[in-house]
């Protein structure tokens, strides 16, 4: 293993000591091959000039004065950022949690055999994935234009109660706009009407990965829709659905950094900022967001993994299956 | 035994007590009537495609029958039909005294509700050509997963008598074992197992071992003959010429979505009398 180049060149590694089939029966095995490897010149000429930059970037990092190291560390672990990182964690782990349950009710809308719950299911999925999150974020946090309370009762009540020819209305119950939806409130909805609607396509495309078969099978035992469903369609639906919502899990940690728009202020990215402008030293902040998010995601994807191993344990197929998931969706 | 060719020689007697109690829901009904399944002139449809144009035929209990007839001539789709995994666009089929998929009153029908056609599918045991066994789940938890969920059973007692099933095809070691560990005539005993979990009074055998390897039909088709002995009743469509000689009562052949011919298995594959079943017979045996 002196260069790269071994693998290519020997693939097999000893398989060439083998005896070369029927023919060959009986006779001692041929010498094992110990050809020159094809070089690689470009290889290495690649590999330097990045070793360049990475000197020069390294060197940036180093000399510049605008990251201000000290100030960065000083500052990234402080009591409102650290506020904000929890604000954070928990608007993403809330979001992604409704979305997925939003996904998995409207993925089976859209599966079921009602045509009023598969267009309802395929209006949502069309609503929630063309509206950009930000634009949500910014709806929801502004909401209370549209209703200033919110009122229990029964509906058009300011038409039939003048036709029964009684005064007053038909509302029983009724809360101020801006006391029920908080900003953190208009933060998860937001959030998790939008993330609900990807997770509903990534549920469909699990529960129509598996093959018609099982769920004939579990039907013919005798079993009920919704027991077919849990027992046997959605854990088996999980491994196609299981990496893809990985994905979702990083992308809507970053998304939180939209809620300032709400506004909701303690979320991280903000909070960064914050002390950025206070301290009148922005940059260092933002770098100090890229590794906040960086050590986030980099943990979530370690979980990932695991949670993958843990649904394809043992099972070859599966894990190539999700493989081939994760590139396709990485391509 | 089809009615209409007249060819079955053990339809005797066949044509008895019409229910008592219920009449349009049960035309058989109580230990009088012997007919497990009753296709009457039941028709089956895709859109334009006319799969099934008129089965008549009846399976008495403790009958195992097997259909044959040339691919694509509906045997799936009537066995599917038969447990309501189809739905049949014209005719009547009851099985067990009860009308598939439809309550009858007043010369209407009501389609039954999901969870009722569930309940009417438990007493029908089905097994698959390519086994569809649960691969998330043991060997042991796949025969245990209709009798705890469906039948609420305990689960000590549901373990207990699927080990015994197990036990009768053969593969008690392999409780704990994965389908995909198995080799696929031992996922069909599995698959087996699992359907008498349910203690079904008719099993339905599509094709079970048209999947399998040369070497592995013979230890499937003893479970299923072993079944017969013990008296189930058994739909079973099969390639197997042997079999439906040596275990079946009674054999149908189908094509074009009829049947074409029926009888004592012996009769119809030594003496056929239809043109397009000697056509068949010819090209299988
Ligand atoms: N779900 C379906 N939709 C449309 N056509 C079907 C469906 N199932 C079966 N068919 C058609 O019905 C015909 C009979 O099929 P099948 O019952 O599987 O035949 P067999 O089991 O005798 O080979 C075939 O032409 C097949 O293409
Ligand atoms: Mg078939």
């Amino acid at each position: 293993m002196s260069t790269p180049d071994d693998h290519s060149a020997n693939p097999a590694g000893p398989a060439g000591s083998r005896p070369a089939g029927g023919a060959a029966a009986g006779q001692s095995p041929p010498e094992a091959i110990k050809a020159v490897p094809v070089r690689h010149p470009g290889r290495w000429v690649a590999a330097a000039v990045l070793l360049l930059f990475a000197a020069m970037f390294v060197n940036m990092l180093v000399t510049n004065d605008a990251f201000d190291w000290p100030f960065l560390f000083e500052n990234m672990f402080s009591p409102p950022v650290l506020v904000g990182v929890r604000t954070t964690l928990i608007l993403a782990a809330v979001s992604l949690l409704i979305g997925i349950v939003i996904g998995i009710v409207v993925a089976i809308m859209r599966l079921s055999d009602n045509p009023i719950l598969v267009g309802l299911g395929w209006l949502y999925t069309w609503f929630f994935r063309a509206v950009p999150r930000i634009v949500l974020c910014v709806l929801f946090g502004n909401i209370a234009i549209l209703y200033q309370t919110l009122e229990l009762g029964i509906p058009f009540d300011n038409y039939w109660l003048p036709l029964l020819g009684i005064e007053g209305d038909a509302r029983f119950y009724s809360v101020p706009m801006a006391t029920l939806l908080s900003p953190f409130v208009a933060a998860v909805i937001a959030l998790s009407l939008s993330q609900g609607g990807y997770m509903a396509e990534i549920v469909r495309a699990g529960l129509l990965s598996v093959d018609k078969g099982q769920s004939e099978a579990a039907q013919a035992l005798g079993m009920s829709r919704g027991q077919v469903l849990r027992r046997i369609t959605l854990p088996q639906a999980l491994r196609v659905i299981v990496p893809p919502t990985g994905n979702e899990a990083s992308a809507i940690l970053k998304d939180t950094s939209l809620v300032s728009a709400i506004p909701l202020t303690t979320e991280l990215f903000f909070q960064l900022q914050q002390v950025g402008a206070r301290t009148f030293n922005l940059f260092p902040m933002l770098v100090a967001a890229c590794l906040w998010y960086l050590m986030i995601t980099s943990v979530l994807m370690v979980g990932q993994h695991y949670l993958e191993r843990s649904f394809t344990r043992g099972d070859r197929g599966a894990q190539e299956q999700v493989r081939r998931i994760k590139s396709r969706a990485a391509s | 035994m089809t009615r209409d060719t007249g060819a079955g020689a053990g339809a005797e007697g066949t044509e008895n007590t019409q229910s008592t109690e219920n009449p349009e829901n049960a035309v058989v009904t109580g230990p009088g009537d012997d007919r497990m399944v009753v296709a009457e002139n039941v028709h089956k449809s895709f859109g334009r495609l006319e799969v099934l144009r008129g089965i008549d035929l009846e399976v008495r209990r403790g009958e195992v029958m097997c259909v044959v007839g040339p691919s694509g001539s509906g045997k799936s789709t009537f066995l599917r039909c038969v447990n309501h995994l189809e739905k049949i666009t014209a005719g009547r089929l009851w099985v067990n005294g009860h009308l598939m998929g439809y309550r009858q009153r007043g010369g209407r029908l009501y389609e039954l509700h999901d969870t009722q056609v569930a309940r009417q599918r438990r007493g029908i045991g089905m097994v698959f050509q390519n086994f569809n066994l649960f691969p998330h789940m043991t060997v042991l938890g796949n025969v245990m997963e209709a009798p705890v969920q469906v039948n609420r059973e305990p689960r000590a007692e549901a373990r207990e008598n699927a080990l015994r099933l197990l036990a009768r095809v053969g593969l008690e070691e392999k409780a704990g074992a994965y389908p995909r560990q198995l080799s696929g005539g031992q996922q069909q005993r599995v698959a087996i197992a699992r359907a008498l979990a349910m203690r079904p009074d008719l099993m339905l055998f599509d094709e079970p071992t048209s999947a399998l390897d040369p070497e592995l039909v013979g230890e499937v088709l003893d479970v299923m003959k072993n079944l017969a002995e013990e008296g189930m009743t058994m739909v079973v469509v099969t390639h197997e010429m042997g079999f439906a000689r040596e275990v079946g009562d009674s054999l149908v052949f189908m094509d074009g979505g009829v049947v074409v011919e029926s009888g004592a298995p012996r009769e119809v594959l030594t003496n056929p009398r239809q043109e397009r079943t000697q056509a068949f017979l010819s090209k299988v045996l």
